[in-house]
């Protein structure tokens, strides 16, 4: 039992991310300093999972996704979006239960909007999504008039900086989803039907599994991860900024989820190791963060890394070396 | 909020910015203005301050939102030409391939003025430029905090706009420029923030946490106010008082930074005034009237707001704008 455990500690994800996190602590002495202020914990550790957060809750809905063989490239248009209309709706007095539920509702119709494109007019994913990837952004700055809505609502300032039992919120949030998302492919057969899927739809559906229904789910919860992630950081700085929230953060979510060993071309997939990969990304920015290097570095660096992390996994590494690079092996 | 009351609390800024210097009646003169678009909120206060400069003086303006493209812009002006307008204003999008477009605005004698951006093309194919002077606007915010310490050592952390951008290297240039008089001021890290509020508060969390929690900060500088704004909540989130703990300076005075100078947790902004147009009107108005060339490049006020300069009041001025 703890052999079976230990081994699968023993992942390249793993290995990366203490990798990344120890590199960080060679940088910056204190990184791993953790203390106590004003009722919650503080420290950089907590910074890398307080701000992976967003672009893990965005990894959880994509790692699906891509697992059948597509891709959502509309998360980041989603999340500002979502932070527009909770933001509009409480400043203009609606109850911010009420808000956050229509962020959410939202979010949800995006995503389906999105699995109604690829599973019933059989658009091409990395198309369909870019439809509201491009036009997303321009609905949530109409629903701002352009300014960044600010707003002093207890509940949704609590989303994105309250704090559970002394971690931010947003992680707290982040660990939940992920350990209901992985209950819900794991502990039914979901997960096997959405490898089915992506592996070749027309099999699957030949074999009986209703691939139709199964992409309208994945590209809903996808849609729902990203408004919750919108609400997060709409919370975290007071306000929706429409221009800039979630800019570009598809493309670490993919990342992420490439990080965590799910293949593009669909199929095997974890949740788990997804978040991982987020979490190695943005240990890394942390670490950019508190190391000093002029900014210009910032990129050169950040691809560095992640060219190294990619080279850990690639098949070639992990015949030289045999740690396990699968996914389908990590997942219980 | 409606348009007429924007317009109202609008009309209040504009007289406070163009109190000293009268305006001139350039009443049934046609002034067409190819504007960006509206990236930013500086920017949809610019397009609005524009618009209400020119109903005080009776201009009838055409506007043209190019929506980030040359090419529009190029349309618009070619449009301009053909309607025959008196004079155009141009915020160009890029700083290249404006040379056929000027040349017939000037075969036609039309008149062109920039406005905020800078192009490389011949002098002569415009008649002025208005922009801030972005170097002044760090030098400005240096000098404040020079002044501010008066002597005392002085930690500094930057909060750049994003690599590579004129602003973000302008700005830093013009910090330094403004602090290198004062040996007891050293800026201690310096990281991007791209210009938003949520890079600015992340990269502002990193700081305090290398900084000993923040007791080694004695200022914060930010190339923009929204960066500004993310750490005054990083600040606050660490258990210090931004504002006395941790001075604030940034630059471009946009609305949400006064109500922070307000309650105390910013110190000074400068302004990069949204009210291009005035100058350029002021300029057309005097080559109309006796044919005196302006100066090729107006650079407008880099003016410093404190605490000292009514925030709650300019708060109230500046919101109905479009920022």
């Amino acid at each position: 039992m703890m052999r079976r455990i230990l081994t699968r500690l023993a992942n390249p994800q793993l290995l990366a991310l203490v990798g990344v996190l120890l590199v960080n602590w060679l940088l910056f002495p204190n990184f791993f300093r953790i203390t106590w202020q004003d009722g919650r914990l503080f420290g950089s550790l907590i910074d890398v999972l307080n701000r992976g957060a967003p672009v893990a809750i965005l990894a959880i809905g994509m790692v699906g996704v891509i697992a059948t063989k597509g891709v959502d490239l509309s998360v980041g248009a989603v999340m500002a979006m979502a932070g527009a209309v909770a933001a509009t709706m409480v400043v203009a007095g609606y109850p911010a239960p009420v808000a956050v539920a229509a962020a959410l509702a939202v979010g949800l119709v995006c995503g389906l909007w999105n699995g109604f494109l690829v599973a019933v007019l059989d658009i091409q994913p990395i198309v369909a999504t870019l439809v509201l990837m491009v036009a997303g952004r321009g609905i949530a700055q109409l629903i701002t008039e352009g300014f960044i809505v600010t707003f002093t609502d207890p509940l949704l300032i609590f989303i994105g900086t309250g704090s559970f039992l002394g971690l931010p919120m947003a992680a707290v949030i982040a660990l939940v989803l992920m350990i209901l998302v992985t209950l819900l492919v794991r502990r039914t057969a979901i997960g096997l039907f959405i490898e089915a899927v992506g592996v070749n739809r027309a099999a699957a559906s030949l074999a009986g599994i209703r691939s139709r229904m199964l992409l309208f789910l994945v590209y809903g919860l996808s849609g729902l991860c990203a408004a919750v992630a919108g609400l997060i950081v709409a919370g975290d700085i007071r306000g929706a900024d429409a221009n800039n929230a979630g800019l570009w953060l598809e493309l670490d979510a993919i990342l992420a989820v490439v990080i965590g060993g799910t293949s593009l071309l669909g199929g095997r997939f974890s949740v788990p190791l997804a978040v991982v990969g987020a979490l190695i990304i943005q240990a890394m920015n942390t670490g950019i963060l508190v190391s000093g290097f002029p900014p210009e570095f910032n990129l050169i660096v950040k691809a560095a890394l992640i060219f190294l992390v990619l080279i850990i996994q690639s098949p070639l590494a992990s015949r030289i070396v045999p740690v396990r690079t699968s996914a389908r092996e990590a997942r219980s | 909020m409606s348009i007429i009351t924007k317009l109202a609390l609008a009309a209040g800024l504009v007289t406070a910015l163009s109190s000293g210097a009268l305006a001139q009646d350039l009443t049934g003169k046609v002034i067409g203005f190819s504007q960006i678009g509206s990236e930013s909120g500086w920017r949809a206060a610019e397009t609005s301050v524009t618009k209400l400069q020119a109903e005080e003086r009776g201009i009838d303006l055409k506007f043209a939102d190019a929506q980030q493209k040359q090419e529009n812009q190029i349309k618009a002006i070619r449009g301009f030409i053909a309607q025959g307008v008196d004079a155009i204003l141009i915020a160009p999008v890029v700083a290249t391939g404006w040379d056929d477009v000027l040349t017939e605005a000037k075969e036609a004698e039309i008149p062109v003025i920039l406005l905020d951006r800078g192009i490389d093309a011949p002098e002569d194919l415009y008649l002025t430029s208005v922009a801030s002077d972005q170097v002044l606007e760090g030098r400005v915010a240096g000098e404040w905090l020079v002044n501010e310490v008066a002597g005392e050592e002085c930690n500094v952390v930057e909060l750049q706009g994003t690599v590579g951008s004129s602003p973000a290297i302008n700005r830093k240039q013009g910090f330094e420029e403004g602090i290198a008089s004062a040996a007891n001021i050293t800026i201690t890290q310096s990281q991007t923030g791209d210009f938003t509020r949520s890079k600015g508060k992340e990269v502002m969390e990193a700081f305090l946490k290398s900084s000993n929690g923040g007791a080694d900060i004695c200022a914060v500088y930010a190339h923009n106010d929204d960066m500004a704004v993310g750490a005054i909540q990083a600040i606050k989130d660490a258990g210090l008082k931004p504002g006395e703990d941790i001075l604030v300076v940034s630059i471009d005075a946009v609305p949400d930074i006064f109500t922070a100078i307000a309650a105390g947790e910013a110190n000074a902004t400068v302004e990069l005034t949204p009210n291009m147009a005035g100058p350029a009107f002021d300029a057309l108005a005097a080559y109309w009237a006796n044919g005196t060339e302006p100066e090729k490049f107006i650079i407008t006020e880099s003016k410093l707001y404190t605490a000292a300069d009514d925030p709650a009041g300019e708060y109230e001025r500046r919101k109905g704008l479009g920022y």
